[in-house]
C-alpha cells in the first residue's frame, strides 16, 4: 500500500494533475475566508462592470486633495479620453481635407491634436459631407477643447438658507490618495450580468461544481460497483439480470436520459444536489461492466477459493478479497466519473436544465447566464472566459491524475 | 575437438528496475559450442538462465542492459552490433531462439505458411512464392510435420503442433545455434517427447549447427544435451558432461539439484532428496565471495568473502567452489 | 530404502477406514452441442492416512475433479461419501461443517494468498476457525510459532510481513503451516509443487510426508509429474480423459503398469538409469 503511494507520486503526470487539482481547491477554501459574503449578491447595478479597480466618485470628492504637478497628467487625460472611434474621425478630416498626415502617430495624442487646432476650420463644408457629419465634427472640436481646458470643477451644495454655494473647487493638480478614500474596490473579473462580482461568484460556483462531480461520481461509483462484484462474483442469473439492465443503459445514450429525467423533475425540483444524483444515475455503466470483468478474471483466484474453504461469508470474500485487487481500477473510475461528472452538469445547465438559478451559482450556470445576456457577442470576456478555463483546468487535472495512476497500475503502458 | 560454433566470453548484462535500481542477472559467464553439440542450463528460477538466452542474442532492450564481454558465433563477434543489424542479419540466419511461450506468439489471423515467407522474404525479399513454398514442404516432411499444417491457422493446431511449427518456422534459415528456453515445460509429456525428437533430427540432419537448452527439469536435460552448465546467481558454478553432471556432481549446489530428480524408476522411491534451505541471494547486491555460502552445508568462513574463480578440473570440467574435488567427493560420499 | 521407508509401505490401507470415496462421480460442462464431459462416472475410496496420488496431463479432468472434491463445483451426477456417509453441501452452514474437514493447497502460491492481508492474518485465521477465538494473546502467538517451526520457517520474523515478501517455496510452506494449524481430515495439494524450485520441491514434499504422519490426515495429491507420484504416495490413481484407467500401490501401477496408457506416459517421461526412448513416438501423428 505504502509502495503503491510512493509510486503513484513518482508519476510525473499524477504530481502535475494533483498539483493543479490541489491548488484549485486551494483558493476554493482560502478564496472566501478573503473575501466573505454572499456570492449570488448583486453588488452592481447594470450589466458586466469591466475587471479593474473602482473608487468611489462620492467619497474620493471628500477626501483632502494633495497637490501634485504631473507633467504628463493633462496629456494622459486627454489620452484616457479620447477615444480611438474620435481618432480616426480626425484623421478622416485630415484626409477630406487633403492634409498630410505623413509621420502622424494615431496614438500620439499631442501631435494629433496639435495638428487638429492648426488645421480644423468650422467653415469648411466639404463636399459630399453630410450636414450630421459636420455637426459631429463640431461637437468634437468642442469636447477637444474641453480636454484641453483646464478649468476646475466645482462643487456646489445647499447652505442653510436653501441656496447654492461653492464648497469645494478641485483643479487638475488635486490628487487623493486612494488609502484616505473611504471606498476601493477591487473587481479583478468584473461583474455579470446580474452586477455581481465574477470572481466571488465563479470560486463559488467551483465549489458547487466540484461537490456535484464528487456526487455524482460516488453514486456512479458505488452503483456501479455493487452492481459489478454481485454481476461477476455470483454470476449465472444475478450476473444474467445485471448485465442486462446495464446493457439498457448502456445502449441508451446517457445524456438524452440525462436531459429527459432533469425536464421531467421540472425547475422547482432541481437543486445542484438533485442533479448529482441524478448525473451520477445515469453513468455507473461503464464501471459496472470493467468491475464486473475484473471480478470474473478474480474469482477463480486461489486465494478466493481458499477464503471460502476457511468458511468465510460472501460479504467478507468480497470486501476483503476481491475489493483490494480492484480498487486502484475503481479509483480511477471514480476520478473519471467525478470529471465527467463536471462536465455534464456544465452541459446541462448550459441547456437551461441545470440547477435552480437562485441559490447556487454552478460553472455550467454561470456560462448559461453569460450566453442568455449575449457576453460573447458584446465583448464581455470575462464573464464567461475564466469559467471555460476554470473547467478546462479541473477536467485536464483530473485526466492527468488518471493517466498517471494508469500508468503506475498497468506498467505495460509505461513509456 | 570440433569447430567452435558459439563462444561466450564473460558476458555480464544487466537488468534497471523502475526504481534505477541494477540487478546484475548475468555476471561474466564464459562458455564455448563446439559444432555438433548441444549445451544445458539448469537451475532455479531467478537464477539467470533465461537472461543468459536473451543476452545470448546480442538483440537488447529495456529493462535489459549490455554490460561487457563478447558473443561470438561461428567467428563474428556479435556483441557490439547496432540492434537493428542484428535483427536484420543474426536473428533467424545466424541465431534462433525459442521461448517457453513461443507457440502463443503466432498471429492467430495468419496461416502457417505465411510466417515462412515472412521469415525467408525478410532475407530475401525477391524469393519466389512457389520456392518458397517448395522450400517450406520439404522441411515439414523432414520434420514430420504434415504439410497441411502450412495451410492450417494457429488456432488449430493443438499446443505440441505449434510449438513444433514454431520451432520448424524459426529454424527455416539453418541458424547455426539454437536457443531453446523451456520449449517444452508447458507441454505434455508425450508432446514433449516429439518436439525433443524433432529438435535432435534438426541436429541429427545438420539443419542447426549446436543447440544451447535451457531447462530446470533435469531429467530432460540430461537425455536431450551432451553437455550441462549448472546455473547459480549469475554465474556457472559447474560444467562438465551430461553424464557427470547428474551422477557425479561436484559443487554442493549442482550436487543438491541432482538430489533432487524424481524419476518413476526402481529405486528412486523412499530416497532422501537434496533439499537446499534459503533462498538464492538478491542479484541488487550480489554477496562478496560465493554466492552460495549461504545457503551451503560445508560452508566455511573463508567462502564468504575469498573470490572464488572457475576451477578447471578432469576431462574439460569446471566448477566454482573453494573446496577441492576429492575433499567435496568425500564429505558427499560420508552423508 | 530406511527402515521407516520400509514400515511405511507394508502398510495396507485397504484395512483402514474410508475417508473420502466416490461413486459414479461425473461432471459435465455446458448443454446441447457444446457439452463436454470432464469427469466421467469415477469410483474412488481415500482411506484415513492415505497418501493418494491423481496422475493426469492437462485436461485429463483432475482439477475439476479436486474442485468436486472440495465441495466448489457441484457434482452432475454420481456421490461423495465423506467418512461413509453421503456428503451434505447444501446449505452455507453444512458447507463450512465440511471445510473443516477438507482443506486444500493449491498449485500457485503466488496467487494463493490475499496480497493485502499479513501473514499473521493468515494463520491468525485458522486458529480462530478451529475455535480459537478466545485463546490468549500468548496462546495464539505459540500455536503460530508452532506451526511455522514445523514448516521451517522463523514466525518472528515473518510477522508484519506480506506474502509476496516471501519466495514461492516459502508461501508454499507458510501454506503447510495453515493447514497444520486446520488440523483437517483430508488435504487435497492440487499441484503444489509445479511452480517452486526443485530444491524448494524436495522440502515440501518432505512437509506433507511429515503431516501426514504426524496427524493422521488423508492427501490427496493432485499432479502430472509420475515421477513425483511414484516417490510421494501410497496410492496412485491415474486419469486419462475424465476416467480412471489404472489405480493401485505406487509399486504396482508404476512399476508394472497394466493400462496402455499408464505404459505410454511412463515410457515418455525422461528418465536417468533408463534409456529414453525417442523412437516411441511417431512425429507424423498429428495428436
Amino acid at each position: 500500500m505504502k509502495n503503491t503511494i510512493r509510486q503513484v507520486f513518482h508519476s510525473p503526470k499524477f504530481v502535475a494533475g494533483f498539483a493543479i487539482f490541489v491548488a484549485i481547491l486551494l483558493v476554493m477554501f482560502i478564496y472566501p475566508l478573503i473575501n466573505p459574503g454572499n456570492p449570488l449578491e448583486q453588488i452592481g447595478v447594470g450589466t458586466f462592470a469591466k475587471p479593474g479597480t473602482y473608487i468611489s466618485l462620492y467619497d474620493a470628492a471628500k477626501t483632502n486633495t494633495q497637490t501634485l504637478r504631473l507633467p504628463e497628467a493633462a496629456d494622459n487625460r486627454i489620452a484616457a479620453r479620447l477615444s480611438m472611434d474620435d481618432r480616426v474621425e480626425m484623421i478622416n478630416w485630415f484626409g477630406t481635407m487633403n492634409i498630410s498626415v505623413e509621420g502622424l502617430d494615431i496614438n500620439d495624442t499631442d501631435a494629433l491634436i496639435e495638428l487638429w487646432n492648426q488645421n480644423y476650420d468650422p467653415s469648411a463644408r466639404p463636399e459630399g459631407m453630410t450636414s450630421a457629419k459636420i455637426n459631429y465634427y463640431k461637437r468634437l472640436n468642442n469636447s477637444i477643447a474641453e480636454l484641453s481646458a483646464s478649468d476646475t470643477i466645482s462643487i456646489a451644495d445647499y447652505d442653510e438658507e436653501g441656496n447654492l454655494a461653492v464648497t469645494k473647487t478641485i483643479s487638475d493638480t488635486d490628487y487623493v490618495n486612494t488609502k484616505d478614500v473611504a471606498n476601493v474596490k477591487t473587481l479583478p473579473l468584473g461583474t455579470d450580468n446580474f452586477g455581481r462580482d465574477v470572481l466571488k461568484e465563479l470560486v463559488s460556483a467551483t465549489g458547487t461544481s466540484i461537490r456535484i462531480g464528487l456526487i455524482a461520481g460516488i453514486v456512479a461509483t458505488l452503483i456501479g460497483l455493487t452492481f459489478g462484484l454481485l454481476a461477476g462474483y455470483l454470476g449465472g442469473v444475478v450476473d444474467d439480470i445485471i448485465m442486462f439492465v446495464t446493457n439498457i443503459f448502456t445502449v441508451i445514450p446517457s445524456f438524452v436520459l440525462l436531459i429527459l429525467i432533469t425536464y421531467s423533475l421540472g425547475q422547482e425540483q432541481r437543486g445542484a444536489a438533485i442533479v448529482a444524483i441524478v448525473i451520477g444515475l445515469t453513468s455507473w455503466t461503464w464501471t459496472a461492466r470493467s468491475v464486473r470483468s475484473q471480478v470474473i478474471s478474480l474469482r477463480n483466484r486461489d486465494h478466493v477459493n481458499l477464503s471460502k474453504l476457511s468458511g468465510h461469508s460472501l460479504i467478507r470474500i468480497v470486501v476483503m478479497d476481491i475489493l483490494p485487487y480492484i480498487a486502484s481500477y475503481v479509483v480511477m473510475a471514480f476520478i473519471l466519473q467525478v470529471s465527467s461528472g463536471i462536465l455534464a452538469e456544465a452541459q446541462l445547465s448550459l441547456l437551461g436544465l441545470g440547477p435552480k438559478t437562485t441559490q447556487v451559482p454552478t460553472l455550467g450556470l454561470m456560462m448559461n447566464w453569460a450566453m442568455l445576456y449575449s457576453a460573447h457577442t458584446n465583448g464581455s470576456w470575462w464573464a464567461y472566459f475564466p469559467v471555460i478555463l476554470v473547467i478546462t483546468l479541473i477536467s485536464f487535472s483530473l485526466n492527468l491524475m488518471n493517466t498517471g495512476l494508469d500508468q503506475v497500475f498497468n506498467p505495460t503502458l509505461r513509456d | 575437438m570440433g569447430k567452435v560454433m558459439l563462444e561466450v566470453r564473460n558476458l555480464k548484462t544487466k537488468y534497471v528496475t523502475r526504481f534505477h535500481e541494477d540487478v546484475y542477472a548475468v555476471d561474466g559467464v564464459s562458455f564455448t559450442i563446439e559444432e555438433g553439440k548441444s549445451l544445458g542450463i539448469a537451475g532455479e528460477s531467478g537464477c539467470g538462465k533465461s537472461t543468459l538466452a536473451l543476452s545470448m542474442m546480442g538483440y537488447y532492450f529495456p529493462p535489459l542492459h549490455y554490460m561487457s564481454g563478447d558473443i561470438i558465433i561461428d567467428g563474428r563477434n556479435i556483441s557490439g552490433l547496432d540492434p537493428d543489424v542484428v535483427r536484420k542479419s543474426i536473428l533467424g540466419s545466424e541465431i534462433a531462439y525459442i521461448p517457453q511461450a513461443a507457440m502463443n506468439a503466432l498471429n492467430p489471423t495468419q496461416k502457417i505458411i505465411k510466417f515462412i515467407t515472412d521469415v525467408l522474404r525478410a532475407h530475401d525479399p525477391k524469393k519466389d512464392k512457389k520456392e518458397i513454398r517448395d522450400m517450406a514442404e520439404a522441411r515439414f516432411a523432414e520434420l514430420g510435420l504434415p504439410k497441411e499444417t502450412l495451410e492450417k491457422h494457429a488456432v488449430e493446431l493443438s499446443g505440441g503442433m505449434k510449438q513444433r511449427t514454431v520451432i520448424a518456422v524459426s529454424t527455416i534459415l539453418n541458424p547455426k545455434v539454437l536457443i531453446a528456453d523451456e520449449p517444452s515445460s508447458a507441454l505434455d509429456v508425450t508432446s514433449q517427447k516429439m518436439v525433443i525428437k524433432m529438435m535432435r533430427e534438426l541436429m541429427e540432419k545438420g539443419y542447426i549447427k549446436s543447440m544451447l537448452f535451457i531447462t530446470h527439469e533435469l531429467p530432460l536435460l540430461y537425455n536431450v544435451t551432451d553437455d550441462i552448465m549448472v546455473m547459480y546467481a549469475g554465474q556457472i558454478v559447474e560444467k562438465g558432461t551430461a553424464k557427470e553432471m547428474v551422477f557425479d556432481p561436484v559443487h554442493p549446489y549442482s550436487h543438491g539439484l541432482m538430489g533432487s530428480i524424481l524419476v518413476p524408476e526402481e529405486g528412486t522411491r523412499g530416497q532422501k532428496l537434496g533439499a537446499i534451505p534459503g533462498a538464492p541471494p538478491n542479484l541488487k547486491k550480489p554477496p562478496d565471495g560465493c554466492r552460495f555460502a549461504e545457503r551451503c552445508k560445508y560452508a566455511c568462513p573463508e567462502c564468504r568473502y575469498a573470490s572464488i574463480p572457475e576451477k578447471p578440473f578432469g576431462e574439460g570440467r569446471m566448477y566454482r567452489c573453494l573446496k577441492g574435488v576429492d575433499e567435496l567427493k568425500e564429505v558427499y560420499s560420508g552423508e | 530404502m530406511s527402515e521407516m521407508e520400509k514400515a511405511r509401505r507394508s502398510v495396507d490401507f485397504a484395512d483402514k477406514p474410508l475417508c473420502l470415496s466416490g461413486r459414479g462421480v461425473t461432471k459435465v460442462f455446458g448443454i446441447g452441442d457444446k457439452k463436454t464431459v470432464a469427469v466421467d462416472h469415477v469410483d474412488f475410496d481415500f482411506h484415513e492416512g492415505e497418501f493418494v496420488s491423481i496422475v493426469g496431463e492437462s485436461g485429463s479432468g483432475k482439477t475439476t475433479l479436486s474442485k468436486m472434491l472440495l465441495g466448489l463445483l457441484g457434482q452432475s451426477e454420481g456421490q461423495i461419501l465423506f467418512q461413509g456417509k453421503p456428503r451434505d453441501i447444501s446449505s452455507g452452514r453444512k458447507k463450512k461443517e465440511y471445510w473443516k474437514g477438507i482443506q486444500a493447497i493449491f498449485q500457485d502460491p503466488f496467487s494463493s494468498f490475499n496480497t493485502f492481508q499479513k501473514v499473521d492474518a493468515v494463520l491468525l485465521d485458522c486458529i480462530n476457525m478451529r475455535g480459537g477465538k478466545g485463546l490468549s494473546k500468548q496462546d495464539k502467538y505459540d500455536m503460530m510459532t508452532e506451526a511455522c517451526n514445523f514448516v521451517n520457517l522463523k514466525f518472528a520474523e515473518l510477522t508484519n510481513k506480506y506474502p509476496f515478501e516471501l519466495s514461492g517455496g516459502q508461501m508454499q510452506r507458510l501454506m503447510i503451516a495453515r493447514i497444520f494449524l486446520l488440523k483437517p481430515k483430508i488435504l487435497l495439494a492440487d499441484e503444489p509443487t509445479s511452480m517452486v524450485d526443485a530444491c524448494s520441491r524436495a522440502t515440501i514434499l518432505d512437509m506433507l510426508l511429515n503431516l501426514r504422519d504426524e496427524t493422521g490426515m488423508t492427501v490427496i495429491f493432485i499432479t502430472h509429474d509420475i515421477g513425483l507420484a511414484y516417490y510421494i504416495s501410497d496410492t496412485v490413481y491415474i486419469m486419462e480423459h475424465g476416467k480412471f484407467v489404472e489405480y493401485g500401490k505406487a509399486d504396482e501401477v508404476i512399476l508394472q503398469p497394466k493400462a496402455p496408457y499408464t505404459k505410454r506416459l511412463i515410457s515418455d517421461v525422461p528418465k536417468i538409469h533408463e534409456e529414453w526412448d525417442l523412437s516411441t513416438v511417431d512425429l507424423l501423428k498429428t495428436e
